[in-house]
């Protein structure tokens, strides 16, 4: 049954407030939720001020600004700090984002921010993506053949190639399946919008050969079907992607084959 | 606890082989029902307003009968269906299945409780 509210050891509390940095006058307040699964306590959201006129403007160059000068123990991932590596997404003024292209005055009143929702939490901004990039790996998201290695490459013309754009940009920083509610009840079945993405984006690849395989693989009522083109996967992705979009070519597929 | 795979319990029992039916059922009642519901409509606006023994004289008549037959049967299957869906979405577990039957029983009660008013009036 699905679960309307957190048990009690989830509730989260008020935390912290850091000082102001001293003769600041640009300041903004940033509320960040923290949890450490070794201290026993309830999550909390503590409170912080950056100086803006010596921070970067992107809201991860806040977190690194807040982990270097203000609290070391804030826990976050990151790495390109251009979107592309898919690191640094969380929950940002309740849009799931990537924290290095999500500008901070992008925001109106105080910076919120939360680890990606509905996932099991690691530590502070840290979601546990185990399951996620499982998913991820169960659509075989690689070339398959069975014809013979052709002596240079397996040919593609530009048209097929075209097909390939507006899937093949994903990063898997998984702000869509996490946004998605129909992951969130049934994450466990549901392959979510980005695996879904992936699917179709070797589905959809002229070289490759187990088009029907892939498609038998997503012949489900919960794998594929739990999609009921809420839509907010589109709306959230930070790439710009519409996974619900190749979800849709995914069912004309199956009904094209199927009817 | 259950030492699982990452890949194991990502997979779990692998894929049920159904789904595109009853989306593809879904689509095509949708479509008959954008149809239906209007037609319903006016059909029982122009059967309003009568005595009882004018009511169901019109409602006698085969046009009014069958729009309205085939509103109850198409419609309630797609509510059924569409109640499946939600069913399976928010209940988990034994109270899925209990839950998916009852109101399976339901609607082919509502069914043929409807039909039969409907052969009654119209015979």
């Amino acid at each position: 049954m699905v679960q309307l509210t957190l048990p009690k050891n989830s509730r989260i509390t008020t935390g912290k407030t850091w000082p102001k940095p001293e003769g600041a006058t640009n300041l903004r307040k940033l509320q960040i939720y923290r949890w450490n699964p070794d201290d026993g306590q309830n999550p909390r959201v503590d409170t912080y001020f950056v100086d803006m006129d010596t921070c970067g403007p992107m809201v991860l160059d806040a977190l690194i600004k807040i982990k270097n000068e203000i609290d070391p123990t804030l826990t976050f991932r990151r790495s390109c700090r251009e979107g592309i590596c898919g690191s640094c997404a969380m929950n940002i003024d309740g849009i799931n984002t990537l924290a290095c292209i999500y500008g901070m005055d992008e925001i109106k009143g105080d910076v919120k921010i939360y680890p990606l929702p509905h996932m099991p939490v690691v530590k502070d901004l840290i979601p546990d993506l185990t399951h996620f990039y499982a998913q991820h790996a169960s659509i075989m998201p690689w070339l398959e053949t069975k014809t013979n290695r052709p002596a240079k490459e397996w040919k593609q013309s530009i048209e097929d190639r075209k097909k390939l754009d507006g899937l093949y940009e994903c990063v898997m920083c998984a702000s869509c399946s996490t946004s998605c509610p129909s992951y969130w009840w049934n994450g466990d079945r549901y392959l979510g919008p980005a695996a879904l993405l992936h699917a179709y984006r070797w589905i959809i690849d002229s070289r490759d050969e187990a088009t029907g395989e892939r498609l038998d693989e997503l012949e489900d009522p919960f794998k594929l079907y739990r999609c009921h083109t809420i839509m907010n996967c589109a709306k959230t992705c930070p790439k710009g992607l519409n996974p619900a979009k190749a979800i849709a070519q995914i069912k004309k597929l199956m009904v094209e084959r199927a009817v | 606890m259950r030492y699982l795979t990452d890949r194991k319990r990502a997979r779990g029992l692998g894929a049920g082989g159904t789904g595109t039916h009853h989306h593809w059922q879904m689509m095509v009642r949708s479509m008959l029902m954008t149809v239906l519901v209007p037609l319903f409509v006016i059909t029982l606006g122009l059967g309003l307003g009568g005595t009882q023994e004018e009511v169901l004289s019109y409602f006698a008549r085969p046009f009014p009968a069958i729009i309205t037959g085939l509103t109850l049967v198409v419609g309630l299957i797609h509510l059924m269906n569409e109640a499946q869906e939600a069913i399976e979405d928010y209940v988990h577990g034994a109270a899925e299945k209990l839950t998916l039957v009852a109101v399976k029983a339901f609607c082919y009660t509502l069914m043929a409780a409807g039909l039969f008013a409907l052969v009654k009036i119209a015979l």
